[in-house]
């Protein structure tokens, strides 16, 4: 055994040595060369068949068992399919999960970034204590690169999106804004074309672009001679120099399609105090993180002092790119790892104890073939072939389960969020996710496999045939199923009542007053040529023409138009003083929105005081505003804030607003947090390159928006219109709703694979007790107990078992929820409605577990139970 | 089963015979497989011929039990070949069958002389 077996090579050497020397005799003998070998040839026989032997030496018995093992093993699966059907499903439900879960943590944590050596790409910025990642300014990204001696390159990008003239007019593009090195950084190289020529990314270099590779096929179809062709972003034309390879992405990108050096700096950009251009840096051969996070702390403090840039109390920060990519969703995936794991594992026991069920069942057939002469060697790979079948049958239910899962999980992360994850497109079955489950499945096998052996003792068949044992190792496995059921139904009603309170939280969260009323409202956003209308008085024009033609379509009732539409999220914020009051602090954030005349009426807000704007808030007036009920309570509390006073700094210029009205809160941030504060100001005296058009219609909005896109067109074809939608289908698509939505469905699929298991896992315990108890019960029947009470015996039994895992499930639930509590929304951690429900539904399924096993008992045939003993 | 059985038992007939004679053979000494085969032809007066297959699958099955053991060497013209010895297990083997064998020869013998004794009887 411990030899290295002898090769057939070897063999065939040997037989090729033996001919020779044969041949060598015959012809001392006196034969002819020709005559000997052929001697020597017939006198050896068949030496195609002998090798054939020596190969197949050692293994004609088992292979002959195994065959005649699976056989057997597929004869009794098809003797009792509810028995197989049962196994396979709960291993193919745990399986299933594992590996999708598995592919996304394969697709996000372990195959690596796709760039050249990605353990040494480190994300360069700037910090504060506030934000553990800051952006960089343009000239102290060039002094960074310029100065530091820890990384061997540098480089900024920064992202934008550009007017993309296409042949059916304007459409709106993300695109990202590079240094010179940053593909050769990444390690990355174009399949067609070329890189960035040094220099390129100097001020006032050449208008050049790279496609990612997607772009190329969807816009260029994929064609080899894009390379020079032109592409007219914002109207200027950009050259066509490369094509970025297929597996590329980069996930602070998001969905940018092209990729253009930073060769044209918008005004503010020359500024030091204008933060726009995220870092990232190689590291030089033997460079720490923590010696080049030392040096950019240096630098920074070093550029910080003499440019005498303060007010944001800004050093550097150095982190793994991958961090930045996946850190966030790490321990999510995590825990879901661990949680598919625990599933499974149930999953395992439970088939071992529904196959302890079945070999119970089957002891006198053991007895029997022990006692015929059977070597327990071959009774145990009996028992082992069955094992392996099962599991081998649920590993590829799981497995093709598997793929459905990933399919539905993808689709259930909100779109936005997908964006950025980019390597969720690598969330497939490959060669890694069959490993796993190959592994998974072995593991599955080893535990349905051995429950028999070691519940079966192979070597005392006569005790079997006297069927004697009703020793302690009986008890033993009666109890630790009994335990391992209760802790089942413990985690389902965990999983139950996170799910049902996450199914609140949403229902709550998609019911939060939102200060308007979004049905019958359709939306869409306009981007306009900055080549076309130049000027302010232009861009109002086109907007009130906007306004006058939407009003005029049939169906709709009113129309506005705002800088951002409401419940998307707290941004494009202001901070504003209070005129003729001491100085506010910084940071005290406040929504701003431009908005045109019709806007508020369009949205149902309410007036609380004064007035909405007016067509004579134009920009020739002193500027207006509106307040929400927030900032009024915040800034002028037990006041009327109608006439009162605010400043900002609008477009760079100080500016003064008089408050003309307050309305009710509209919920302009997310679903999940308090209003906040919140101006509105005339978009005639702000003028905004893009704005959300927002109509009230009379009957279904989408069936208006196809209307409303033509609408536009008609006025300027080179309009970008985009993002056409209903206002409560925008809502639907907000990070809140789908985050909400994503995790209630997730612990919810979670919680009713953890309720089967449980259900399952009680089933098999009853079912088992049942086995063991058939003659006393018989017994009792023949000393005349009724039915019911049979029925009763065996229910009162699970009744222990269920009112155990629920009560303990019900106290462990409340703590796992606290664990929760900022998922949840608008709900107590022990929602009493949520806790009863779930109680309820899991006692219902309880007891049509325990009702099979039940009547089994109850129709036992007293007879039949004592002669079979 | 005992119809499936027969041909086993009778493999395992010849296949003893056959290793009692290879393990005599190298009795007298190392020996390739090509001179073991030679040996056997020579020494029973050329009454047994040896298949050289089976010989060398029967030489593979006693390496197996470890009743022979093998490395390869240089016979006498030079060239490359695999040479038997036999083990201290072989040995023990060989005296032991070598009993049994005459034991039984001697049995069927005397069976045989007996039966043709009834036979002139009957």
């Amino acid at each position: 055994m411990f030899r290295r077996r002898r090769s057939a090579k070897d063999f065939a050497e040997e037989i090729q040595a033996h001919l020779e020397l044969e041949t060598d005799e015959l012809k001392d003998e006196g034969l002819s060369e020709e005559e000997a070998h052929r001697t020597a040839k017939i006198a050896f026989g068949n030496v195609a068949a002998t090798r054939e032997q020596f190969r197949l030496r050692n293994r004609v018995v088992w292979l002959d068992h195994l065959v005649r093992d699976l056989r057997f093993a597929f004869r009794q699966m098809a003797r009792n399919p509810g028995f197989a059907a049962t196994a396979i499903l709960v291993l193919g439900l745990g399986m299933g999960v594992s590996v999708a879960i598995f592919a996304f943590v394969d697709a996000a944590l372990l195959e690596p970034l796709p760039y050249a050596n990605p353990s040494r790409l480190m994300s360069v910025n700037e910090s504060n204590a506030r934000f553990p990642r800051w952006p960089l300014s343009y000239p102290d990204f060039l002094d960074w690169q310029r100065m530091n001696k820890s990384f061997s390159s540098l480089d900024v990008y920064s992202g934008t999106a550009y007017l993309l003239g296409t042949s059916s007019g304007m459409e709106s593009v993300q695109a990202e804004r590079v240094s010179g090195g940053f593909f050769r950084t990444l390690g990355v190289h174009p399949i067609l074309g070329r890189d960035f020529h040094p220099g390129e990314d100097r001020l006032g270099g050449p208008n050049v672009l790279l496609l990612n590779y997607s772009t190329w096929l969807n816009r260029f179809g994929g064609n080899r001679n894009v390379i020079g062709r032109t592409v007219d972003l914002d109207g200027t034309a950009f050259t066509v120099i490369g094509v970025l390879p297929r597996v590329f992405s980069f996930a602070p990108a998001g969905n940018a399609e092209f990729w253009v050096p930073i060769n044209v700096l918008g005004h503010h950009e020359h500024s030091r105090g204008f933060f726009a251009f995220w870092g990232i840096g190689r590291l030089r051969d033997g460079v720490s993180i923590t010696s080049a996070l030392a040096e950019m702390k240096t630098i920074a403090g070093q550029l910080h002092r003499e440019y005498g840039s303060t007010g944001f109390d800004l050093s550097a920060s150095v982190v793994p790119l991958s961090e930045v990519i996946v850190g966030d969703i790490r321990p999510i995936l995590l825990t879901l790892l661990s949680g598919v794991v625990l599933l499974l594992l149930i999953a395992c026991v439970n088939v071992g104890s529904l196959v302890l069920v079945r070999t119970e069942s089957r002891r006198r057939e053991v007895a029997v073939r022990g006692v015929l002469g059977a070597s327990p060697v071959r009774l145990v790979s009996q028992f082992v072939t069955e094992g392996l079948l099962l599991a081998a049958l649920g590993t590829l239910a799981g497995v093709l389960a598997s793929a459905g899962v990933m399919k539905l999980l993808s689709r259930l992360v909100p779109k936005d969020m997908a964006a950025n994850m980019p390597f969720l497109k690598g969330v497939q079955l490959n060669a890694h996710t069959l490993i796993f489950a190959a592994s998974i499945g072995l593991f599955a096998a080893a535990m349905t496999a051995a429950t028999p052996i070691f519940r079966l003792s192979f070597q005392n068949v006569h005790d079997g045939l006297a069927e004697g044992d009703r020793g302690s190792a009986n008890r033993f496995w009666r109890r630790l199923g009994s335990n391992l059921v209760v802790i089942e139904l413990v985690i389902a009603v965990v999983l139950m009542a996170g799910a049902g309170l996450l199914a609140r939280s949403l229902y709550q969260l998609l019911h939060v007053p939102l200060g308007f009323d979004p049905n019958h409202l359709a939306t869409v956003e306009v981007t306009i040529p900055g080549t076309t209308y130049r000027n302010d008085a232009q861009v109002a024009e086109l907007y009130r023409e906007v306004v006058r033609r939407v009003k005029g379509l049939s169906g709709v009732e009113s129309a506005g138009m705002t800088s951002r539409l409401p419940v998307q999220c707290d941004c494009n914020t202001d901070d504003i003083q209070v005129v003729g009051r001491p100085a506010l602090n910084q940071n005290e954030e406040v929504n701003e929105r431009h908005v045109s005349p019709g806007y508020l009426p369009a949205l149902g807000a309410t007036l609380l005081r004064g007035r909405y704007f007016t067509e004579a808030d134009d920009a020739s007036k002193p500027g207006v505003a509106v307040i929400n009920e927030t900032l009024a309570r915040k800034y002028f509390p037990n006041e009327d804030p109608i006439g009162q006073r605010i400043s900002n700094t609008e477009g760079g210029n100080p500016t003064v607003w008089e408050i003309v009205g307050e309305i009710k809160d509209v919920h302009e941030g997310p679903l999940d947090v308090y209003t906040w504060p919140a101006e509105y100001f005339p978009l005639d005296q702000t003028p905004n390159g893009g704005i959300s058009l927002v109509l009230r219609t009379r009957q279904d909005p989408g069936a208006l928006l196809p209307s409303v896109v033509r609408a536009l067109h008609e006025i300027d074809a080179n309009i970008s219109v985009s993002d056409e939608e209903t206002m409560n289908a925008q809502i639907d698509a907000t990070q809140a709703a789908l985050l909400h939505r994503f995790s209630a469905w997730l612990v919810g699929g979670f919680a009713i694979a953890a309720l089967f298991l449980g259900v399952v896992g009680l089933y098999g315990v009853i079912a088992y007790s049942v086995s063991q108890r058939t003659r006393e019960i018989g017994v009792r029947i023949a000393l005349g107990a009724r039915r019911s009470a049979v029925y009763a015996l065996v229910m009162r039994q699970a009744g222990w078992l269920t009112g155990a895992g629920i009560a303990i499930g019900l106290v462990c639930s409340v703590g796992a929820s606290q664990l929760m509590r900022s998922l949840l929304f608008g709900v107590e951690t022990w929602d009493p409605l949520t806790l009863c429900c779930v109680s309820l539904l899991v006692a219902v399924a309880s007891v049509v577990a325990t009702f099979l096993p039940a009547r089994r008992a109850a129709s036992v045939n007293p007879v039949e139970a004592l002669r079979a003993e | 089963m005992t119809t499936r059985r027969n041909p086993d038992e009778r493999i395992a007939l010849l296949q003893g015979t056959l290793d009692l004679l290879i393990l005599k053979t190298l009795v007298l000494g190392s020996c390739h497989g090509q001179g073991i085969a030679r040996s056997i032809k020579r020494q029973s007066e050329e009454v047994f011929f040896v298949d050289h297959g089976s010989l060398y699958l029967a030489l593979q099955r006693l390496e197996d039990k470890k009743l022979i053991s093998a490395r390869w060497g240089v016979s006498d013209n030079n060239r490359r070949a695999r040479f038997y010895s036999l083990t201290a297990k072989g040995r023990e083997q060989l005296v032991e069958k070598t009993t049994e064998w005459q034991r039984l020869a001697r049995a069927i013998g005397l069976i045989l002389a007996g039966g043709r004794a009834s036979g002139e009887e009957a």
